[in-house]
């Protein structure tokens, strides 16, 4: 016990003694849920640390943490072993990453996706990916023939639901007959069960296909039914070149570089970032020109838009299934109650799992 | 001409010094993988196996890790000592973890001493009634047990995901596919300070004694390894060998409900989706290379485990791939089986007689 807390008042120690002399051995920790090459989320939080790098920080990670006994494990390594600011990039890490904040209070930490500040050095971030389903959702209303949008949706959870609404909300703006179906795999990863979903998405008359799971599986499928498609977290367009009319892309480096630099210069503070299109967090690959150029101008002017502000994914009047009014005419969805979206609007066809 | 025969004289000492002599042999291959990666071989073999338990804090930690591959692999040294392959404890764990966890929402505000009791003796049974399918299918419709119980792990897992992500999700959590964290009298209490061992190990080392009285001092205990060496003597002899595989498949299903339960009222605290990194069939490796004896199960869970910790500390330090910690768990599993058939078998090399040609 002795020994323990010797330890740890030494690397305290330790800490502010290299806070105060200018930071020559400043580094930071990324802790990541799956492995750096899985051309998805932890792919994309992988570049955002190369990117650190490349700002002349040191950097380390440990990837494929499961996120049960074992993330509170390695969260608390990196901090002992003189990590001074610490990305936990999964939302599973969110009760470790405040228990260990609370033991390392000179260590700040940064939860992805989480809700949790429980300790003056947590922040949390997320990005405002709903803006990038909202042009999804544009080009696919545009897109679609059989009127029918095929979504392959992983977990209920307000992130998800936001994205299938904005998705529907932005289609039936250019297109009013459309219906949105959605499978639910409940699972972020798994190249098996994200193919089969979007088999029987297409069987059932989707010509647009998208996905809020993490493989290049779907548009794989879609590529070989001949169906349009969308990629999510990196650019998939090399998988379904044909098919895929563009990919939502995680742009964390800007953020990182950031908060690692305010981190080293000591102007870091506690914060809850929910960052999008205008900061570049979301990013968007480039645009297949098979939609036709005046559909990607009208695309790319939504976008613009988003950015600025001058347009909202979320303008009412909004309905929910029921019929019931969500967002009154003329004004926008705050961020409350984007962030615990629970119904889906209407347009969208079945239930939500509870 | 090579000609394989089989040993007759096998020394008990060698027979316990080779799962050591493979340990070495896998240090020495895991020393030419770094070498080969680019790093110093001695540096990183540090890293790997001395860094991770330099203190208490990563002692305690390598505690945690063993306990539950400890209890599993004592379970499953029944089953596999009298020829029953329950490949399944990943099932049983899970299961385990279900029926505690249920009981421990259904306490959830409770207080009382009496509540962690009840979710541990509950998680044990769930475990125990789980493993019981395989071994009722076995001894009443000839099924294999091997092909049973490790698809019933599926079964598990995904009535895990569908409790966590419906019924038994939690009311605040936003959807999220996790249950509430269960109140305090639901938790293991904590053994130290800062450290996070728990009052599990306990239950591990009651475990490992009792086991160890069972194998060896019972008559239970002699059925189960005269059936394991011929189950032909065990029939003359009149042993009831139906009741005997649902008793070792029930000792073994309790083990693996009890290290499940043990991670989520322990270090977990809650369920969902991910309560074990595969402990149960890590637990198998962990369980031949004690050679299905209790005393050898808690070193060989205590190696395991440090492969685990020691590959997360080789990428924070030297970032090396994480998957090594797997690939020496391979090798240390290989070497094992390697060195054991050159114990039981001789390998003799005859030259080539002329009427061969």
């Amino acid at each position: 016990m002795y020994k323990y807390f010797l330890r740890y008042i030494i690397s305290v120690l330790f800490l502010l003694g290299i806070s105060a002399q200018a930071n020559a051995d400043f580094k930071v920790g990324f802790v990541y849920v799956g492995p750096t090459g899985d051309h998805g989320w932890t792919y994309q939080h992988d570049e955002g640390r190369k990117a650190v790098e490349a700002a002349g920080i040191k950097t380390t990670y440990v990837e494929s943490v499961p996120e049960g006994a074992d993330a509170e494990r390695v969260i608390r390594q990196l901090a002992q072993s003189g990590h001074d600011l610490i990305f936990t990039t999964s939302f599973g890490y969110m009760d470790p990453t405040n228990k260990v904040a609370k033991d390392f209070p000179n260590v700040k930490f940064e939860h992805a996706t989480g809700y949790k500040r429980e300790h003056s050095n947590v922040s949390t971030y997320s990005a405002r990916f709903y803006e990038g389903r909202t042009l999804l959702g544009h080009m696919a209303g545009k897109m679609t023939k059989t009127n029918v949008i095929g979504y392959i949706a992983s977990f209920p959870i307000p992130e998800v639901i936001r994205g299938i609404n904005a998705m529907t909300l932005a289609a039936q703006k250019v297109n009013p007959d459309i219906k949105t179906k959605i499978v639910w795999v409940f699972t972020w990863y798994d190249p098996g069960k994200e193919s089969e979903a979007a088999q029987a998405l297409i069987d059932q008359g989707a010509d647009v296909i998208m996905q809020h799971t993490d493989s290049t599986a779907p548009v794989q499928v879609a590529e070989k039914a001949g169906v349009w498609s969308f990629g999510q977290a990196s650019d998939m367009q090399r998988f379904a070149p044909k098919s895929i009319l563009t990919s939502i892309i995680d742009d964390w480096a800007p953020y990182y570089v950031e908060r690692s630099i305010a981190a080293r210069d000591g102007t870091w503070k506690q914060q809850d970032t929910w960052h999008g299109l205008k900061e570049g967090m979301v990013a968007m690959a480039p645009y297949n020109s098979a939609m036709g150029s005046d559909l990607v101008k009208e695309v790319e002017q939504l976008q613009k838009d988003l950015a600025s502000g001058k347009t909202h994914s979320f303008t009412g009047p909004i309905y929910d299934q029921k019929g019931n009014i969500l967002v009154a005419e003329g004004s926008v969805a705050d961020d409350g109650m984007l962030a615990g979206m629970n119904v889906y609007v209407k347009g969208v066809e079945g239930d939500i799992p509870q | 001409m090579i000609k394989i025969e089989k040993r007759n004289d096998v020394s008990p000492s060698i027979y316990f010094l080779t799962p050591i002599l493979a340990i070495f042999l896998t240090l020495f291959g895991g020393g030419i993988i770094f070498y080969v990666l680019g790093f110093n071989p001695i540096e990183a073999l540090k890293f790997f196996f001395i860094t991770p338990i330099s203190d208490l804090y990563g002692f305690s930690e390598l505690l945690i890790k063993a306990t539950p591959l400890c209890l599993i692999a004592i379970g499953l040294s029944f089953c596999f000592k009298s020829n029953n392959w329950n490949i399944g404890a990943e099932g049983q764990l899970i299961f385990g973890g279900i029926v505690g966890g249920g009981v421990a929402l259904l306490f959830y505000g409770h207080d009382g001493f009496y509540v962690l009791p009840i979710i541990i003796l509950s998680g044990a049974i769930g475990g125990m009634m789980f493993a019981m399918i395989p071994a009722v299918l076995k001894t009443y419709f000839n099924t294999n047990e091997i092909l049973v119980s490790l698809m019933l792990v599926y079964v598990a897992k995904l009535l895990l995901d569908y409790l966590v992500v419906g019924p038994w999700s939690n009311p605040e959590g936003f959807n999220f596919p996790e249950t509430r964290q269960f109140s305090e009298s639901a938790r293991m209490p904590i053994l130290f300070d800062g450290l996070r061992i728990h009052a599990g190990i306990f239950i591990t080392l009651i475990t490992v004694f009792l086991s160890w009285l069972i194998l060896y001092k019972t008559y239970l205990g002699f059925q189960i390894k005269v059936s394991g060496l011929s189950l032909k003597t065990a029939k003359y002899a009149g042993y009831k060998g139906k009741t005997m595989i649902i008793i070792v498949f029930m000792i073994s299903g309790a083990c693996a409900g009890l290290a499940g339960v043990g991670e989520i009222t322990g270090p977990i605290g809650q369920l969902h989706r991910n309560i074990s990194p595969d402990y149960g069939f890590t637990a198998i490796i962990v369980a031949f290379l004690g050679r299905l004896n209790p005393v050898g199960i808690i070193f060989a869970s205590l190696i395991v485990a440090l492969t685990y910790l020691g590959a997360e500390t080789a990428q924070i330090f030297l970032q090396v791939p994480k998957y090594t910690g797997q690939v020496f768990q391979g090798m240390i599993l290989f070497f094992l089986l390697g060195s054991d058939y050159l114990l039981f078998f001789k390998i003799k090399f005859l030259g080539l007689k002329k009427n061969e040609l």
